[in-house]
């Protein structure tokens, strides 16, 4: 009989061998799907993995994984925190969108005036606008025990709307011959964020998605509040016990994802998108639920995974153009990853045994 | 402006439309949330329901095979689903959203065939007298069997978690697997056994929108309902008949603000748009005081560790 | 800057590396698509226009295309992608690729880019766009007659000039064949939802409409017609035959093939130059797919001959005396609308009643 038997410490070495051992079963997959579909099965894996990485054009690709992964990597952080003291915010998009519209919205503001101080009030403007709207399932949480889970689900689609509504009305671009969508923030000097040093895909917004990482390293493992957060996840009467204050905890929690949901969003709208647009959205905000969990919701797994999403998102581009595969392919095979990941992460924590149980 | 252009018994009747894939689809996720499992996929569940109960209804011709491989396509994605979390013990946030990725780019591959085709026909059951019947003929007698199927799943999932032992021992699942399982029932399977039902209901959820809303086949064409229909029984507060309620209210909210507007009532659309989540926001808030509302284990893996 | 020296040097390279022999008698097209190749709609017609090319052009032509392109930067790095892949020509069809396009165009000087629906250009920049309000004109003409409830149903998908250009054209030709005609006008606010499309067709229906254009792309309008029995429709985007004859009596077709074959071929004949492309009927880039039976004779026509009045450049159909919806006056007796307000087209014309959202 084979059982699973919880092992009293998540293993190391499997907690480094399941992420290999996903990787390759899903390369084993895809490429069966590919060549299903009639395509040459190995070149399309080396295309997705490979090219963006170490092909001829990775002096581009290399710089565009860097622009693809940081807003994952930079909310995935955030959601970790909560996600790890047991507090599920995924409405990261909603906060997400709201940190853009915020932040874009103090730049069109001063437009066209043109000063050192617009970039820095943009950036506190779309981190109080992620953490704002990240603050309705919090105080509604800690003050009626409401499900944060859905409400800030909810708020995602009440913030899609808001989006769709300045983009049509108070945010339109005055220039724009009545299309929907806003003036391009890369053409307003100082609200642009652009490339530090050109050519290497480095903007804001990876500087704060690697200063993040660093942080939320340093919070889990050198400071009180972080080893109350991790507390509250696995043992929360300890935690009370040891005089967590379960509300606080809440307020910071999903105080902090949103922020940098926000942050995510501003960055994203001043920089790489330019302008908010109807569709400016493309599900980073549910793409990073994810990535944190891929990452094992540890700092640097969370860097990782960020890094792989991106990877496969690219090189997923790559292989649609070079090799005709069509996107419906891409979405299969990157749903096939996480499968893989997710089910043997359980080799982590468990351990199969067959036979019988022992006695203890 | 004219407002008597409405005509309410029509609304009625199209509002009973709108909400039926909505109403299937939250049926069963109710049903898997009691058994106190989140499951976030149902927007791939249903997509994936779209498109082969499409396929099923042009390859034979028959639009009911057309539900009937719905239900079983949903389920047999949603079993995708069980593995992950009752076996392999997976965070069933992350399992849900890869289930929904994983449904939306396996449905675009099937129906790569089937755009532009157009499925055959379900016909309305038409009841003698009773569909001529003034204003409530048309409103209750006039429709697709689905949409009374739907009503009835609504009525037999109420009756068997009131009235029946099954019933019963989903809700101890849901509240307290430890308990339950203390008290020796299968919680893993009882729940795979909710998540398939789930599967099930929201393939045909899907199917109702390809055969019968639309009907058509495109990519991505469920746009967002699976969603709706997961915002649509925390508004329920799992509780069936709500459900039944909410899913005309969800649905009524598209239909009555198109009305308004082809009746020349200037309004808000993203505004009101907005307003069904809002309520439900509202409706969550006032839940909260009632604390036996939602499913104690909602959301948390089960492993037997003896 | 150092990216676009390296980029340039790349693309030269690659042109120089493979330009010897191989190269000059294939060329490479891209394409980037907003949505899946089967959305049924406008991706669906683009395409087709790209298998048009490869048909013509056999083994002269490769084409790639990537679907789903995400606009922003997911757009930017796919343009790009294309290029550094050697394209010679890029198509990239949603307004919202407009400044990616400019973005990569500045960076790769060799390639040529068009942009569909937008009006950024530059040297090796183009943009192309349809007249489809020249389509509108004759379905105007065609629902003024065969409306009898004098209600016209007309699904919007935003408001933007793009589509309130339509109801403008639609409206005034259908008024012009039927002074009692009424339009009720509703927002989906969304491109592509098939069933808040199918929603939308019932309500116009029930509030009595029997006549419904779209400006949507799926085929929903059009079943939820038949259903109704006595409903007409016109396909959008494609032709959607597969309703014909009834409900669909006639179509506006996206035909971007002959645009796309003349691109490409200007590219292989190294004629290529930045223009500025709107097209309508005559040039063929607006198809009016062919009027049922359903349509009495001599309306089709005469829809039929405002068709070829419009192809001639003989009849312009924004031509005064016209006022706006507030009465204020819009185009004198004889005079023509100019590119530039139709372009920015924000308010209706006189007789249509409501009011455009915000």
């Amino acid at each position: 009989m084979i059982r699973l038997e919880k092992r009293p410490q998540p293993s190391r070495a499997w907690s480094l061998a399941t992420p290999l051992m996903a990787v390759l079963a899903t390369m084993l997959m895809g490429g069966l799907l590919f060549a299903a579909l009639g395509k040459p099965p190995v070149e399309a894996i080396r295309t997705i993995f490979w090219e963006p990485l170490f092909g001829e054009f990775a002096f581009y690709y290399r710089p565009q994984l860097l622009v693809k992964g940081a807003p994952l990597v930079l909310i995935a952080i955030g959601l970790s925190l909560g996600f790890r003291a047991g507090i599920w915010n995924i409405g990261a998009e909603g906060q997400y969108i709201i940190g853009a519209l915020t932040g874009a919205g103090v730049g069109l503001a001063f437009y066209p005036m043109e000063s050192w101080i617009i970039f820095p009030l943009m950036i506190l403007a779309g981190a109080f606008g992620g953490w704002a709207w990240a603050m309705i399932p919090a105080v509604l949480k800690t003050r009626f025990g409401t499900n944060e889970i859905l409400v800030s689900l909810m708020l995602v689609y009440v913030a899609e709307q808001f989006l769709a509504s300045m983009s049509l009305g108070l945010m339109k671009n005055p220039e724009g011959f009545g299309f929907p969508g806003s003036r391009n923030l890369q053409q307003y000097d100082s609200a642009h964020n652009a490339e530090l040093i050109a050519g290497t895909g480095m903007h804001w917004g990876v500087v704060a998605a690697l200063i993040a990482v660093i942080f939320s390293y340093v919070l889990l493992n050198r400071h009180m509040l972080g080893y109350h957060i991790r507390l509250t996840g696995e043992a929360p009467r300890a935690a009370r016990f040891a005089g967590v204050k379960p509300a606080r905890l809440v307020l910071f929690c999903l105080g902090a994802s949103g922020a940098l949901a926000g942050l995510a969003g501003m960055f994203e709208v001043s920089g790489p998108s330019g302008q908010v647009s109807i569709d400016f959205n493309v599900g980073y905000g549910f793409t990073a639920i994810i990535v944190a969990f891929l990452g094992r919701l540890h700092p640097v797994g969370i860097l990782l995974a960020g890094g792989l999403m991106a990877l496969t998102y690219i090189g997923g581009d790559i292989a649609q153009g070079n090799l005709g595969l069509p996107s419906a392919a891409i979405q299969v095979f990157q749903g096939m990853l996480l499968f893989f990941l997710l089910a043997l992460d359980m080799l982590t924590n468990f351990r199969i045994s067959i036979g019988k149980p022992e006695v203890v | 402006m004219d407002l008597s252009a409405i005509n309410p018994v029509l609304l009625i009747a199209s509002l009973m439309v709108a909400a039926t894939p909505l109403l299937l689809a939250a049926i069963g996720e109710l049903v898997v949330e009691k058994s106190g499992v989140l499951n976030l996929g149902v927007e791939g569940m249903m997509i994936v329901g779209a498109i082969a109960g499409f396929a099923a209804a042009v390859e034979t011709g028959s639009p009911l095979m057309g539900f009937v491989a719905a239900a079983v396509a949903g389920a047999a994605l949603s079993l995708l689903f069980a593995g992950l979390t009752q076996l392999a013990l997976a965070n069933q946030v992350a399992s849900g959203l890869a289930l929904t990725l994983f449904g939306l780019g396996l449905s675009a591959l099937m129906g790569q065939r089937y755009v532009g085709v157009k499925p055959p026909q379900m016909a309305r059951v038409d009841l003698p007298l009773l569909s001529d019947l003034p204003i409530l003929g048309r409103i209750l007698f006039s429709h697709d069997v689905v949409l009374y199927f739907g009503i009835a799943l609504t009525a037999a999932v109420w009756a068997v978690l009131k009235f029946t032992r099954a019933g019963l021992i989903l809700r101890a699942v849901g509240e307290n697997h430890e308990a339950a399982h203390a008290l020796g029932y299968k919680v893993v399977k009882i729940r795979t056994l909710a998540i398939l039902f789930g599967g099930a209901c929201a393939g045909l959820g899907g199917a109702y929108i390809s055969l019968i809303r639309v009907p058509q086949w495109t990519e991505g064409m469920t746009a967002g309902i699976g969603w709706i229909a997961l915002a649509l029984v925390v508004f329920a507060s799992w509780k069936p008949w709500r459900a039944l309620l909410g899913a005309y209210l969800f649905g009524g909210v598209t239909v009555v603000q198109l009305n308004l507007q082809a009746a020349g009532v200037a309004i808000p659309v993203e505004y009101l748009a907005m307003s069904p989540y809002l309520i439900t926001i509202l409706v969550l808030v006032i839940l909260s005081a009632d604390k036996s509302s939602a499913p104690a284990s909602l959301g948390r893996s089960f492993h037997a560790s003896r | 800057m150092k990216l676009t020296k390296l980029l340039t040097g790349a693309a030269v390279a690659l042109g120089l590396a493979a330009g010897g022999a191989l190269a000059q008698d294939k060329t490479k097209v891209g394409f980037v698509y907003v949505g899946p190749v089967g959305d049924g709609g406008w991706t669906y017609e683009h395409d087709q226009a790209r298998k048009a090319v490869v048909e013509e052009f056999g083994d002269k032509v490769e084409t790639v295309y990537v679907e789903n392109v995400a606009e922003g930067p997911d757009a930017e790095r796919v343009i790009t992608q294309m290029a550094l892949q050697g394209a010679d020509l890029i198509f990239t069809t949603s307004f919202g690729y407009m400044d990616p396009t400019i973005n990569v165009a500045k960076k790769f000087p060799d390639v040529k880019f068009e942009h569909a629906t937008g009006y950024k250009r530059a040297e090796n920049v183009s943009t192309y766009s349809a007249r489809f309000y020249e389509g509108r004109a004759v379905q105007g003409t065609i629902a003024g007659h065969m409306t009898e409830s004098n209600i016209v149903g007309y699904i919007g998908s935003y408001p933007i000039p793009e589509v309130i250009r339509g109801i403008n054209s639609a409206y005034i030709h259908a008024k012009k064949v039927n002074p009692d005609v009424e339009f009720k006008i509703v927002w989906a606010f969304t491109w592509f939802d098939p069933a808040k499309e199918a929603d939308a067709a019932k309500v116009l229906i029930e509030q009595g409409a029997d006549v419904i254009l779209q400006h949507t792309d799926s085929t929903a309008p059009q079943a939820a017609a038949q259903a109704a029995g006595n409903v007409v429709t016109f396909g959008q985007a494609s032709d959607m035959a597969e309703y014909a004859p009834f409900p669909r009596v006639s179509s506006i077709i996206d035909d971007w093939a002959p645009y796309y074959i003349a691109r490409t071929k200007a590219v292989m004949d190294g004629t290529w130059s930045s223009v500025d492309t709107w097209d309508g009927i005559g040039p063929g880039m607006v198809g009016i797919g062919e009027i049922s039976d359903a349509v009495p004779a001599e309306v089709k026509a005469e829809a039929l001959a405002l068709k070829d009045a419009m192809a001639s450049g003989e009849y312009h159909p924004f031509t005064g005396p016209l006022k706006k919806q507030d009465g204020s006056d819009f185009l004198a007796e004889g005079e023509t609308a100019d590119d530039g307000t139709l372009a920015g087209m924000n308010f209706y014309v006189e007789g249509i009643e409501g009011s455009i959202p915000e």
